[in-house]
């Protein structure tokens, strides 16, 4: 019913609208063509110099109201990020004075030049000094931002410090799933169509398959897989290698001011240094529910908008308490090869072997 | 190739005849309904026949928009109305997911090519290449007509894709393989994909039968006197609009047609390494996802400048024209354009700086595309040196030729922060990306689109636009598009990612409802003002205010030396020939000079 109504109004408004410049057009016909242009004249040059104040006063109110909500307010996460946030201030600046300039020289020019009798137009075709000075004026400034620009995308997508923890993340549609190297700190080899959508995700190689002309890869054995949340340590350089199991798809840190695609079969890498821990961003957000979420930032499907993941920060401690925890995918899968399962008759030296497999697990990450 | 002989037979008599006997008007006296108005030869009613197909499709487009934006702005409410009107699409009032991203796609891709591309240039480039230059018509009238039908096929069957029971294609208006080439990843890339690709291939081809046509007429059907530097400068954009548009579409085909391989004859271009949900793996390995990026930007990016080049040319043109004033800087102005054809060929990577391009090819990418700001200033620095002592005439279209310099100032500089790559690799794919395009590329050229029918509307039916429906038009829709997009960067710079469908579970993202719901709001009373103008336009084809002065802005250009109502051949007896530029206004004392007006004796020698 109010859809109705609505319409109603709207086809109201646009009648009287219409008859209303309809009936000033009559008026201005018998005006005289002259006299009319001379009134519209005025009423839009008055207009272009009221839209120009109107808009750098809202332009303000805006910023006023958003800016807060922005990660312009916001430190930077990471270290990286802390050069983007630098960059984009004297982009910001740069930008924003030609932006004031430009803008009120078009509107104030439109209004002081509105048409007048008593003035003629000059007739001033072109002036090459003129023309010099403002394509090297530009070109000089875009230098200086294209100079501050590659420095930082040199250091960004430069090769990783070789202390970075390395961790691999792989997209699918919805989710992200996320190993580490485990004990030997190497990532075990994985096949595509070893994929198994029960236990083995990222279709790793633990297994022979003649078919696939696939060994079993033994360093894939204490390999460990997450999904949906990735813990990484505060102040200790991370590198991503970045994949997809289906789509493109995009690991978006907006806290981090860094993103990288999710391509299938081309990895690609990022790394970066995260600079607080999760719980201190809660405390310098002031938002209790807080965290570093992983968006999705390539278009991947319908459920695009809720491919969400989640990074903790930690520090080193609660890090390797965290791994501490984790079993090997490879467990997860083959319970009789888990060192937890092998000797079921003897229930009280089972728990102890456990235990020392666990603690076996933290010397080698404190190393990583 | 003679301007006469282009007409073909009956009409090249018909003139022929008259040149003979100059008083003679028979122009129509062979045409039918069908000739006149559907298969119609005559540049005049080709470029009307694509301006009223784009408006139907920035009806479709707009209107999708308002949709999308009913769901991101009122995420928690429901509208009975919509599944009274979307059926399954809106379960309960609500617009699923499916749905959303089906409006976002077909949104962008119409918006992108049947309305800026094929609405703007085709609209403008039938019409005016041949009255401005001199011509009859274009070199081959009947592949120009073809144009208009392979547009007109595109377009039908990419409305029908609207249909189908899968729905359209709905990864976006990139159309990014895998995602576009398996149907199992998204119901959008079965059927709807496959109809996509059709209307965009035939789309192609309409884009190429017109390109070449718009080439070859302004190289060759010049009228006598009509040197390259006294074309005006809506013909130069026209021109390199076209030469682009040449170069760059055949690419862009390729990539559709390896894509077309991929998606049902088995082949691994664009894809390797897959597991698809469901399905299982995929046995392609070995294609390239990447590859396909390449190809579709090599056209992508080209293509914003194919959009924003016919609207440069004719805010430049109504600009001198209403400042009484000479364009500044003619020579710079071309080859600004030139430039500007040149680095746009240089810069599709810049879209691709996330997706592990080699950080050295991506460095290159960088500087070619911060190149191409310095055109573009000498650009917008002349374009405020041509009002600055001019004698400015509010007209509806100089109102948005001087909206437009406005908006290319304010979406252009956000191409500055973009194009560092550094700074793309936090602000790529959000709201900041939505705002710059938007602002530079669509609003722009819309308002370019606008200035030019509002200024050549009198040319092309012999009656005016209502004048006050046109000033309430240009404020309404500069304030509102302002409103919609200005606070979108405040998104951008929240991190907040495009083509999300509800951002109500991201505790970083979450806190621009209010804003979301005033931006959708905002863009449905603008989508209203748009109707507002159409109903302006329909009205005044037949019953505006009839023109009196076959020179109602007092310009120098050729268009205006023709009758009223031109006949198939605009002018009646002989073309006329040109002694000087477009842009003599205000010399010497005098108000202005057409480009017919022989060089007097004493006239000063300024250009």
């Amino acid at each position: 019913m109010s859809f109705f109504f609505v319409i109603a109004v709207i086809i109201l408004v646009f009648l009287i609208i219409f008859q209303i410049a309809k009936a000033s057009e009559y008026v201005a016909v018998l005006k005289g063509e002259d006299r009319a242009r001379r009134e519209n004249n005025k009423i839009n040059g008055f207009f272009m110099i009221g839209f120009l104040i109107a808009g750098l006063i809202g332009i303000y109110l805006c910023n006023d109201a958003l800016v807060d909500k922005t990660l312009l307010v916001q430190k930077s996460a990471s270290l990286q990020g802390e050069k983007v946030d630098e960059m984009l201030w004297v982009t910001l600046i740069i930008t924003g004075v030609v932006f004031v300039i430009t803008q009120f020289v078009l509107f104030w020019f439109a209004y002081k030049y509105q048409e007048s009798e008593k003035r003629k137009a000059y007739f001033f075709p072109h002036n090459n000094t003129m023309e010099i000075v403002w394509t090297v004026v530009p070109a000089i400034a875009l230098t200086v931002l294209v100079v501050i620009g590659l420095r930082n995308w040199f250091s960004f997508t430069g090769d990783a410090p070789s202390n970075a923890m390395q961790i691999e993340v792989t997209g699918k549609q919805f989710g992200w799933i996320f190993r580490y190297p485990g004990n030997d700190e190497v990532f075990g080899k994985r096949y595509f169509k070893m994929i198994d959508a029960g236990n083995n995700s990222l279709g790793l190689n633990w297994h022979d398959s003649t078919d696939l002309n696939i060994k079993d890869d033994p360093s894939t054995h204490d390999d460990i897989v997450t999904e949906q949340t990735m813990y990484i340590v505060k102040n200790k350089p991370v590198k991503l290698i970045i994949g997809s199991r289906d789509v493109v798809h995009d690991v978006g840190l907006s806290w981090f001011r860094l993103k990288m695609d999710a391509v299938p079969g081309t990895p690609t890498t990022l790394w970066f240094t995260p600079l607080y821990t999760t719980k201190e961003m809660k405390e310098q957000t002031g938002n209790p529910n807080f965290q570093y979420e992983i968006s999705c930032d390539q278009m991947c499907g319908n459920g695009h908008y809720s491919m969400k993941g989640v990074i903790e920060v930690v520090t080193q401690a609660e890090f390797d308490e965290w791994m501490a925890k984790k079993k090997p995918a490879y467990y997860a899968a083959y319970p009789d090869k888990d060192p937890a399962n092998i000797k079921p008759a003897t229930p009280v030296a089972d728990s102890t072997k456990a235990t020392t497999t666990k603690l076996q697990i933290q010397p080698g990450d404190k190393k990583s | 190739m003679s301007n006469e002989a282009v007409l073909g037979a009956h009409v090249g008599d018909v003139i022929h005849h008259e040149t003979h006997h100059d008083e003679h008007h028979e122009h129509h006296h062979h045409e039918t309904f069908i000739t006149k108005y559907v298969f119609s030869q005559d540049h005049k009613m080709i470029g009307k026949q694509f301006l009223i197909t784009g408006m139907f499709w920035a009806v479709m487009g707009g209107l999708m928009s308002v949709l999308f934006r009913l769901q991101l702005g009122y995420p928690d409410s429901s509208f009975p109305w919509l599944e009274d009107i979307l059926g399954k699409w809106a379960k309960g009032g609500h617009i699923t997911a499916e749905a959303y991203y089906a409006l976002v796609t077909t949104h962008g891709t119409v918006l992108v090519f049947f309305v800026l591309t094929a609405g703007l240039s085709g609209t403008f480039a039938n019409l005016l290449i041949p009255l401005q230059v001199g011509a009859r018509d274009m070199a081959s009238p009947f592949m120009n007509m073809l144009s208009y039908w392979f547009f007109f096929m595109a377009s039908v069957v990419m409305l029908s894709s609207i249909f189908v029971e899968t729905g359209p294609f709905s990864g976006g208006w990139t159309a990014y393989p895998p995602l576009s080439a398996l149907g199992d990843a998204s119901p959008g890339s079965k059927t709807g994909m496959d109809l996509w690709i059709i209307a965009m291939a035939l789309f192609v081809v309409s884009s190429l039968l017109g390109g070449l046509n718009y080439i070859v007429t302004i190289l060759n059907m010049r009228t006598k006197g009509m040197t390259m530097t006294r074309l005006p400068l809506t013909i130069w954009a026209l021109f390199f609009t076209a030469v682009l548009g040449v170069l760059s579409f055949p690419v862009l085909l390729s990539g559709f047609i390896l894509l077309i391989f991929d998606r049902n004859f088995g082949t691994s271009f664009y894809l390797s390494d897959i597991f698809v949900n469901g399905v299982g793996a995929l046995p392609n390995e070995g294609g390239s996802a990447i590859l396909f990026q390449h190809l579709f930007w090599f056209l992508g990016h080209p293509e914003v400048y194919i959009i924003l080049l016919p609207a440069m040319g004719m805010v430049s043109e109504i600009l001198s024209t209403n400042s009484r004033k000479p364009i500044f800087g003619y020579m710079a102005m071309v080859g600004s354009l030139f430039a500007i054809t040149i680095l746009a060929f240089l810069v599709w990577a810049h879209h691709m700086f996330v997706t592990g391009l080699n950080p050295f090819l991506g460095s290159i990418f960088v500087l070619l595309t911060l190149l191409i700001a310095v055109p573009s200033a000498i650009k917008v620095f002349n374009w405020l040196t041509t009002l600055w002592r001019g004698n400015i005439r509010f007209t509806p279209g100089m109102l948005f030729a001087i909206g437009f310099v406005s908006l290319f100032i304010s979406g252009g500089l956000t191409g500055i922060w973009l194009g560092n790559s550094a700074l793309d690799i936090h602000l790529h794919d959000t709201y900041f990306v939505v705002a710059h395009f938007h602002i530079v590329m669509g609003v722009a050229s819309m308002f370019g689109m606008f200035a030019g029918i509002y200024h050549w509307f009198p040319k092309m039916y012999g009656r005016y636009l209502n004048n006050n429906l046109g000033y309430i038009h240009f404020w309404l829709t500069i304030i509102g598009a302002y409103l919609i997009f200005w606070p979108m960067h405040y998104e951008g710079l929240a991190g907040m990612p495009r083509r999300y469908y509800d951002y109500s579970v991201w505790e970083s993202f979450k806190q621009f409802s209010d804003l979301n719901r005033f931006i959708s709001t905002v863009a449905m009373i603008v989508f209203a003002v748009q109707l507002l103008f159409l109903f302006n336009f329909f009205y005044s084809i037949f019953k505006g205010r009839k023109l009196t002065n076959p020179n109602p802005w007092g310009s120098n250009t050729l268009e205006w030396t023709t009758p009223i109502n031109p006949g198939h051949g605009n002018w009646v007896g002989e073309i006329p020939e040109v002694h000087r530029w477009a842009y003599d206004y205000g010399k010497d004392g005098k108000e202005f000079i057409p480009q017919t007006t022989p060089v007097g004796a004493d006239e000063s020698t300024h250009h």
